[in-house]
């Protein structure tokens, strides 16, 4: 890490003019070595999607500096451009094109050889589970599918440094597992990745290191271990009809006493713990009128990190458990 | 990923010269506009039928009621290719809206590939697209008894001019286009461009106008245009009279082109190149 392949120092932005300045980026820090995977983890609104078009060119920042695989991202922006791939937080495909027309155009663009374009975009299709699909036009394609090929497009020229925004917002369970599978494959390639992303579990999957980032500024850093250990683990969520009936519960467990109907025992996620703990509520006479398996959500994890809510999230939705 | 086909190192020092790609990326770039165009079935039915209906509006409906000294069908058929080219040109400024709207630009930008080309791409895809409509209108216009004696050089001339002009306002589209924040916005221009030909000697002699609507109509761009494409292929000027030497007017309508264009697309370049920063 003595030599990161992207050191970001003091980025500072700024949207609106100078008469109502909204600062968007307050000083972001960054460093990702070679062939290692940073997740840059936050809610809505964080400046995770300013703070990758920064490091991609694509924006400049109003101080502080980005250095991409030794080239400025601003004096020597078309040097960065050559070494990196980028797939937005947006489709950056085209609805009308086939998806080998849509790689056919980017690896044209990317400039490779001329020989090399039909062999490269047939190997991704394939690689990435799209060869079937491959002539039909990008709107017949599922969410995870165009996805899939985005991210494929970004790839063309195996990148040194690839940046993702949020590449599974959006999927459901399954296509997000899928994607997942092909983000490893691609990092098992020696690809140094940036990714931001809004869910802990995804982090927690695919990054070496995670960098928690609210208000435009990183507020906490560390390996998912680290985090994870600070965050605390999943638990066991039983909703029951009245709170006397959680409190019997969670004297019966040996939990601390909840001041609402809804009773949270930690647990570790495995299939012994959980029987165990159901075993319990029903050894206690206690009918819950439901339960779930939660996750720390994002809000646990900024609340456990920096002792106060993230500023711009609401992300309270149910996530799933990695066992 | 086990990697068959080796394009490592591509980016890493041994980068082509970079203008040696501007060509080959806007040619890249042309062909994705017009592959997106003929999917697109609402803009090849209307790019087919607008020339046609047009004819028919102007020589039919109002060509009976519209004296110039000549048949008017002559008359106004250079009149009609320029506002369908104007059409034409509305469309790109809306298509460039719609490609800031998704993450493709993003894409292109991030990619070694020059700003420039991006906007060219554009530009050499719709002069194309109304090449080929100017086409559609000749032929309609031949089709119901246009006729011109104009030798080889007077059409290569006229085919000139009216590329010149089609270029010059495609231009005009891009600056637009990445202007305007929303297609609707952006199709305002097409509005501009369909009302310039009205007020020139497009489909009536100035000298019918009111005085501040000729003056308007006398010194603004599509009327020298108008008149060298008309003087060269029907030989007559907008008062259906025999034109002597068209050298001067030609002249003035290649400069108001030039100007446009290069302003136009200064201008654009300017402004793209700092979008979104
Ligand atoms: N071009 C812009 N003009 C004005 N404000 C902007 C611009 N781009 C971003 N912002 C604002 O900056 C803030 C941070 O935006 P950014 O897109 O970086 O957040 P994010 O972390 O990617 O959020 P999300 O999870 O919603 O994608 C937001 O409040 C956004 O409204
Ligand atoms: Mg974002």
């Amino acid at each position: 890490m003595d030599d990161p392949v992207v050191r970001a120092e003091g980025l500072y932005k700024s949207y609106g003019g100078t008469r109502r300045p909204v600062r968007v980026l307050d000083g972001v820090d960054l460093r990702l070595g070679h062939g290692e995977v940073l997740a840059l983890l936050g809610p809505n609104g964080a400046g995770k999607t300013t703070t990758v078009r920064v490091l991609s060119t694509l924006t400049r920042p109003d101080a502080g500096t980005a250095v991409v695989a030794g080239h400025d991202v601003v004096t020597a922006a078309r040097r960065v451009r050559e070494v990196i791939g980028l797939t937005g937080q947006y489709a950056a495909v085209d609805e009308k094109l086939t998806g080998r027309e849509n790689l056919a155009m980017m690896a044209r663009l990317a400039h490779l050889p001329r020989r090399a374009v039909r062999a490269r975009v047939d190997e991704l299709l394939e690689a990435f589970d799209l060869a079937g699909a491959a002539g039909r036009q990008l709107r017949t394609y599922s969410g995870g599918m165009r996805r899939r090929l985005d991210l494929a497009a970004g790839l063309l020229r195996h990148p040194r440094v690839l940046f993702l925004d949020e590449p599974t917002t959006g999927l459901d369970p399954r296509s997000r597992h899928g994607m997942w599978d092909v983000i490893g494959g691609v990092v098992a390639d020696g690809t140094s990745l940036l990714l931001t992303t809004q869910y802990l579990e995804e982090a927690d999957r695919l990054a070496d290191r995670v960098a928690m980032i609210d208000g435009g500024r990183v507020v906490a850093e560390g390996t998912p271990a680290q985090l994870k250990r600070e965050v605390g683990d999943a638990s066991v969520e039983l909703t029951f009809a009245a709170v006397a009936e959680a409190t019997r519960v969670a004297s019966a467990l040996g939990v601390p006493t909840p001041a609402a109907r809804v009773l949270r025992v930690p647990t570790d996620a495995s299939v012994g713990h959980v029987r165990h703990v159901l075993a319990g509520v029903e050894a206690a006479g206690a009918v819950p009128e439901q339960w779930q398996l939660r996750a720390p959500s994002l809000d646990d994890a900024f609340l456990a990190l920096t002792g106060h809510a993230a500023r711009g999230a609401d992300d309270r939705e149910p996530v799933e458990v990695a066992a | 990923m086990t990697t068959a086909v080796d394009v490592r190192g591509l980016g890493s020092g041994a980068a082509p010269a970079r203008w040696l790609r501007v060509v080959p990326d806007t040619v890249t770039m042309a062909g994705r506009v017009l592959r997106l165009a003929r999917r697109d079935p609402d803009e090849l039915l209307v790019a087919l039928l607008l020339p046609v209906m047009i004819m028919v509006l102007f020589v039919y409906v109002f060509g009976g009621a519209i004296e110039v000294g000549t048949d008017y069908l002559s008359y106004a058929t250079p009149g009609v290719i320029l506002l369908c080219a104007g059409y034409g040109a509305s469309n790109t400024a809306i298509a460039l809206v719609q490609d800031a709207s998704t993450g493709i630009m993003d894409r292109f930008r991030s990619m070694p590939v020059a700003d420039a080309t991006v906007l060219a791409g554009h530009v050499l895809a719709s002069t194309g697209k109304n090449l080929v409509t100017t086409t559609i209108v000749l032929a309609v216009a031949a089709s119901i008894g246009f006729r011109s004696d104009a030798g080889a050089l007077a059409w290569l001339g006229a085919v000139g001019v009216v590329t010149a002009y089609i270029v010059a306002i495609t231009c005009a589209a891009t600056l637009v286009g990445v202007v305007a924040r929303t297609p609707a916005a952006a199709g305002g221009l097409g509005f501009v461009m369909l009302f310039l030909p009205y007020v020139s000697s497009a489909f009536v002699p100035p000298e019918t106008m009111p005085a501040w609507l000729r003056g308007i109509a006398e010194h603004q761009p599509v009327t020298p245009v108008i008149e060298t494409v008309r003087g060269l292929l029907i030989g007559l000027g907008s008062d259906g009279a025999p034109v002597g030497d068209l050298g001067a007017t030609a002249a003035v309508a290649l400069a108001w082109c030039a100007g446009i264009g290069v302003v136009s697309l200064t201008a654009a370049a300017w402004v793209f190149a700092r979008r979104g920063r």
